[in-house]
């Protein structure tokens, strides 16, 4: 798995702290404590983790174990509007993979990639609990359901404007 | 205690409430095939992930097959461990395996050795009915060890003894999985993270995925270049285990056989690292009386308890996890550094030849040594003081590539000087034996006075951490033994925090000391063996007139020649070290 050399600075290893205290540095609640640092970092880079294994105490090698398991971790940084295409059965029997394929054209990058302006991250996941909205996407916490291929280009229009 | 009754293969067992369906069997003469399990009774350590499923059986009433290792016996039960059911599930999880494992055995460093070969032979495998796809990963190689993770089947052995019984953390279980394996954080290098070598994961692995680094070749080529004088040195473990290699019975001494082989070898001199142990406690001995004399007046400064310093997976363990305490070890080198720094100095000067023409195999029950030689500090313009480390395994594939008949060996006798040594030297090997080892030098030293016991019972046993006080003529001396660096962990915390006040500490990185080692003939997961071990040196101990270091004449004799007294300036020079702070604190700007 990649990962990018970076050096956390002191104000975001205070953060990170506090995200582990949250959880009274219980390594029982590893997950928790990913979940709310891949929030704050937008990935998990190597630093990241190490900061966690000391603070937890457990071993790095643990938490890479645990990073590297679930597909929802990532250690390649996200774009600034993380996509993700629902690819559970009833998002999928409704044409998930058409949108996902949309995406794929439009932005030029696969499954896990960030294009190139780190605007956009592409990622798949399954089952966002919104079955009845089939196929759905969400773009960082906001859900578009009902999503057709060609109404994929007016998603990215509307991160794409200038603010 | 409740009993359960029971029957396997039709057979009435009767067994003690939670036994497992695998011991209960075992009782009854039994032997349910079994991979990744392992079970080390002695030392209390399980590994059951019931992840291999070659121990399923079957149980009456029961839908699904059910794993031997882990199910424990309930009233009633019926077992049957190999009806055709049975057997074709077991076979067909074995050629899953095998489906994505290579098949390179006659070039695999395992084979002969390896629990998934035997197992597929006792298995009957002929042919593998699942061809397709099979994983491929990088190899690594580090200083000692060598990771060929496409041998690995995730039995997860290493993982339990890396972290449950280290406490190093190196190896964890990663990815998913077609793609899951056991590997260090962020998939690095083994020379990247904090592995200090103690080879457990070597120890325990079934397959060939986890391997020495080889150096035979290189000593073959060594003993073959006129030009070299070539002396070996030969660890305290290694007589009580080398036997294995060629069939003889766990904890059979073959002291005499092995110099004889040695020297059929081709070895110019062959010496005694036991030697060197008595050099260690002269120097480590000396070092624990001068600080414990400067306590004894009231030095504040003087940092007491004196930690053992001869086991390099230990040394590393301290360096990468307790940088904080690096000036409690002892400075003494290991006495594999002793040996190699006096052989090409004293030595070398007496034979009236340089040291790059002078080559110094040790034959370490030990992986970590094999680091340890290759650090900078212990090397004199480039030259190590000594060149290659290699286990006792790696020595009974020389001895029989050079078609020596081990067991019709004559015993024969080591050379002197550097190949005398006391029963002190000898129980280096087991844990418990540095101290004890150097509490026969210290009483005497100390008080002046004869030992009238030389043997201190209450230093020996396998329980993973003792202490006990030691009179030292009215003066109580506290001492401290860990093995395994788990338990070396919980002691050093415990001094740490102020919650221990032992004077002295001997800490060995693997279970039950150096016979124990990660280059030792494998256990497959039969403690007993290294009971054996242990008894074993102890005999040799018992056997040796002389059995004070301070008493053996040839060490007398060097400091006597060569380096004035112990801890004297050429002793620091020589014999002496310092430790390094190798954490790795994540770097904040």
């Amino acid at each position: 798995m990649a990962s990018i050399n970076i050096k956390l600075s002191d104000h975001k290893i205070a953060q990170l702290k506090a995200i582990c205290m949250e959880f009274n540095n219980d390594k029982g609640e590893l997950i928790n404590v990913l979940h709310k640092a891949q929030h704050l970092f937008g990935y998990l880079p190597a630093e990241v983790q190490e900061v966690i294994a000391k603070e937890l105490k457990t071993s790095v090698a643990h938490i890479y174990g645990v990073v590297s398991f679930y597909s929802f971790f990532t250690m390649t940084p996200k774009g600034e509007h993380p996509i993700s295409i629902c690819m559970g059965t009833a998002c999928y029997v409704r044409g998930a993979e058409k949108v996902l394929d949309e995406f794929k054209r439009i932005l030029k990058v696969k499954v896990g990639e960030t294009t190139a302006d780190g605007k956009f991250s592409l990622s798949c996941l399954r089952c966002v609990g919104a079955c009845g909205l089939a196929p759905v996407v969400m773009v960082g916490e906001k859900v578009y359901g009902r999503v057709a291929p060609d109404g994929v280009k007016d998603i990215l229009d509307e991160y794409s404007k200038p603010q | 205690m409740e009993m359960i009754n029971i029957t396997i293969d039709n057979k009435k067992v009767q067994v003690a409430k939670g036994t497992s369906l695998l011991d209960a069997a075992k009782t009854v003469g039994i032997n349910i095939p079994t991979l990744c399990y392992l079970h080390l009774h002695d030392l209390e350590i399980t590994n059951k992930p019931a992840g291999c499923r070659i121990c399923v059986v079957e149980v009456k009433g029961r839908r699904n097959l059910a794993p031997a290792c882990v199910t424990e016996c309930t009233e009633g039960m019926e077992v049957n461990t190999h009806n055709i059911r049975v057997l074709n599930a077991r076979k067909t999880v074995m050629e899953l395996i095998l489906s994505d494992h290579p098949t390179d055995c006659l070039v695999c460093p395992k084979s002969g050795n390896c629990e998934l070969q035997t197992l597929a032979q006792e298995l009957g495998i002929r042919q593998i009915h699942y061809q397709g796809e099979q994983s491929h990963y990088r190899e690594d190689t580090s200083p000692a060890i060598i990771r060929d993770v496409d041998k690995c089947i995730m039995c997860r052995r290493c993982e339990m003894m890396c972290n449950e019984v280290q406490t190093v953390g190196v190896l964890s279980a990663v990815n998913r999985g077609f793609m899951s394996v056991v590997a260090p954080a962020f998939e690095m290098n083994l020379d990247h993270s904090v592995c200090t070598y103690c080879g457990q994961c070597v120890a325990v692995c079934p397959t060939g995925a986890l391997t020495e680094v080889d150096h035979t070749n290189s000593v073959i080529r060594a003993l073959a270049d006129p030009t070299k004088t070539v002396i070996v040195q030969t660890a305290p473990a290694v007589r009580a285990a080398l036997g294995e290699e060629f069939g003889l019975k766990p904890g059979t001494l073959v002291t005499g056989k092995m110099v004889s082989a040695l020297r059929r070898l081709g070895f110019d001199y062959v010496f005694d690292t036991d030697f060197a142990a008595d050099l260690t406690i002269m120097e480590e001995g000396t070092e624990l009386l001068d600080r414990l004399s400067r306590h004894l007046k009231g030095d504040k400064d003087v940092k007491l308890p004196i930690l053992t310093s001869c086991c390099p997976g230990w040394v590393n363990f301290f360096e990468h996890q307790f940088p904080d305490m690096l000036d409690i070890p002892s400075t003494a080198r290991s006495p594999q550094q002793m040996f190699g720094s006096i052989a090409k100095t004293y030595f070398a000067d007496k034979l009236g030849i340089k040291r790059e023409n002078m080559v110094v195999v040790s034959i370490m029950p030990c992986l970590a040594k094999k680091y340890e030689c290759s650090r900078d500090e212990f090397k004199v313009d480039g030259n190590p003081d000594v060149d290659f480390a290699v286990s006792t395994r790696e020595l009974a594939n020389l001895i029989k590539q050079a078609n020596i008949d081990f067991n019709s060996l004559v015993d024969d006798d080591f050379d002197r000087p550097l190949g005398e040594s006391t029963g002190a030297g000898v129980i280096f090997g087991v844990t418990g034996g540095v101290i004890e080892a150097a509490t026969r030098t210290a009483y005497e030293v100390f008080t002046g006075k004869k030992l009238e016991k030389v043997n201190f019972d209450q230093l020996r046993g396998m329980e993973w951490v003792r202490s006990a006080t030691v009179d030292f003529d009215g003066l109580p001396i506290k001492i401290g033994i860990a093995h395994g660096l788990g338990n070396a962990r919980k002691l050093l915390e415990d001094v740490r925090d102020g919650k221990a006040d032992f004077h002295a500490i001997e800490i060995m990185a693997c279970p039950g000391g150096c016979i124990g080692g990660g280059g030792q003939p494998l256990h497959h997961g039969d403690s007993s063996v290294l009971k054996a071990r242990t008894s074993a040196i102890y005999r040799e101990d018992e056997s040796k007139v002389i059995r004070k270091s301070h008493e053996n004449p040839f060490i007398i004799q060097l400091y006597e020649e060569f380096l004035g007294k112990p801890c004297s300036h050429k002793s620091h020079q020589l014999l002496h070290t310092h430790y390094f702070d190798k954490s790795k604190p994540v770097e904040i700007e």
